[in-house]
């Protein structure tokens, strides 16, 4: 199984990169571009095919390490 | 007194804490590899600044599953004294010693330099021979210093009086323009609730001798020396 995990920013968190990419895009001359914000993709490979395990680590890793609930949220996807 | 500096890959400060405690403060000091896990002997563990783990997902967020670090919280909960500076202030809220979050300069900046912090509580131990609301002069080095926390958490942070240092000007002054990295209500240092575990981000220990323009951060570590050996 393999987990496809993105971590973003809360929404009232402030995002310097984001908003350092946003001043390059206008740059760019994409002035249509409101808004950017910048968060992380995880690949995660298992060494099962047991969704309801995969998916229940997932959780417990994204809770412990890769996220950080005071500023950041998770979601993942499954797959096989 | 005993003194444990945790060395992390990546720990780039631990020498500079080490000399302030052992040489210049005189105190009984070991260097503790991140690998070990016994820390029972001591009564102060100090977390340095650096870049443990290269900073890779989030500052200190891998350093804190490292196998000390389960020792550390120990420590912490049977009242032992911990001090985190700099990578060492995002390793303990990585760990939830400490409450809020530490993420990147709201202008995207490395900064490296000298700023004012103002002592908002001196009747803890780590700020016993501060005078209450003293100005001190501390360099900062951090790129990601800007100190999180939500509305709640903020406010039982000044209900008890968990806030401990405060970015000034010299006058003592706390708006924003004296703000170096964005950090919600000027933030530079956080006590937890029982008052035994201190987080920065400046750095006491690199203002140590009057050799090096002034002194102003050993009175910190001295606070807490004379506060642990009960003098």
């Amino acid at each position: 199984m393999k987990a496809n995990i993105i971590i973003r920013l809360k929404k009232n968190i402030l995002d310097p990169q984001g908003k350092a990419v946003h001043h390059a895009l206008s740059d760019m001359q994409f002035g249509d571009v409101e808004e950017v914000r910048i968060g992380r993709f995880v690949e995660m490979v298992f060494n099962h095919n047991n969704r309801e395990q995969a998916e229940e680590e997932t959780r417990k890793i994204c809770d412990k390490l890769l996220a950080n609930p005071i500023m950041e949220v998770y979601d993942y996807t499954i797959e096989d | 007194m005993k003194t444990a500096v945790i060395i992390f890959p990546g720990s780039n400060c631990d020498h500079d804490i080490y000399y302030a405690f052992k040489k210049v403060l005189g105190a009984q000091t070991d260097f503790i590899w991140h690998k070990e896990s016994n820390l029972s002997s001591y009564d102060l563990v100090v977390l340095p600044g650096g870049f443990s783990y290269g900073d890779y997902l989030r500052s200190g967020a891998i350093a804190r599953f490292s196998p000390v670090m389960k020792e550390v919280v120990k420590h912490a909960e049977k009242g032992g004294y911990v001090v985190g500076i700099c990578n060492g202030f995002q390793i303990l809220t990585e760990s939830h010693l400490l409450p809020g979050a530490l993420h990147k300069n709201v202008h995207r900046k490395f900064v490296c330099r000298d700023v004012y912090l103002r002592v908002e509580n001196n009747r803890s131990v780590f700020t016993g021979l501060c005078r209450e609301r003293e100005v001190l002069s501390i360099p900062i080095a951090h790129g990601d210093g800007n100190y999180y926390c939500d509305e709640d958490t903020l406010r039982e942070l000044e209900e008890n009086a968990q806030i401990l240092f405060r970015y000034s000007n010299e006058k003592g002054e706390t708006d924003r323009r004296f703000n170096p990295n964005g950090s919600v209500a000027n933030i530079a240092g956080v006590i937890n609730k029982s008052g035994n575990v201190l987080g920065m981000m400046p750095h006491p220990e690199r203002r140590v001798e009057s050799l090096l323009k002034h002194d102003d951060g050993l009175k910190i570590l001295k606070s807490l020396v004379n506060g642990i050996s009960g003098n």
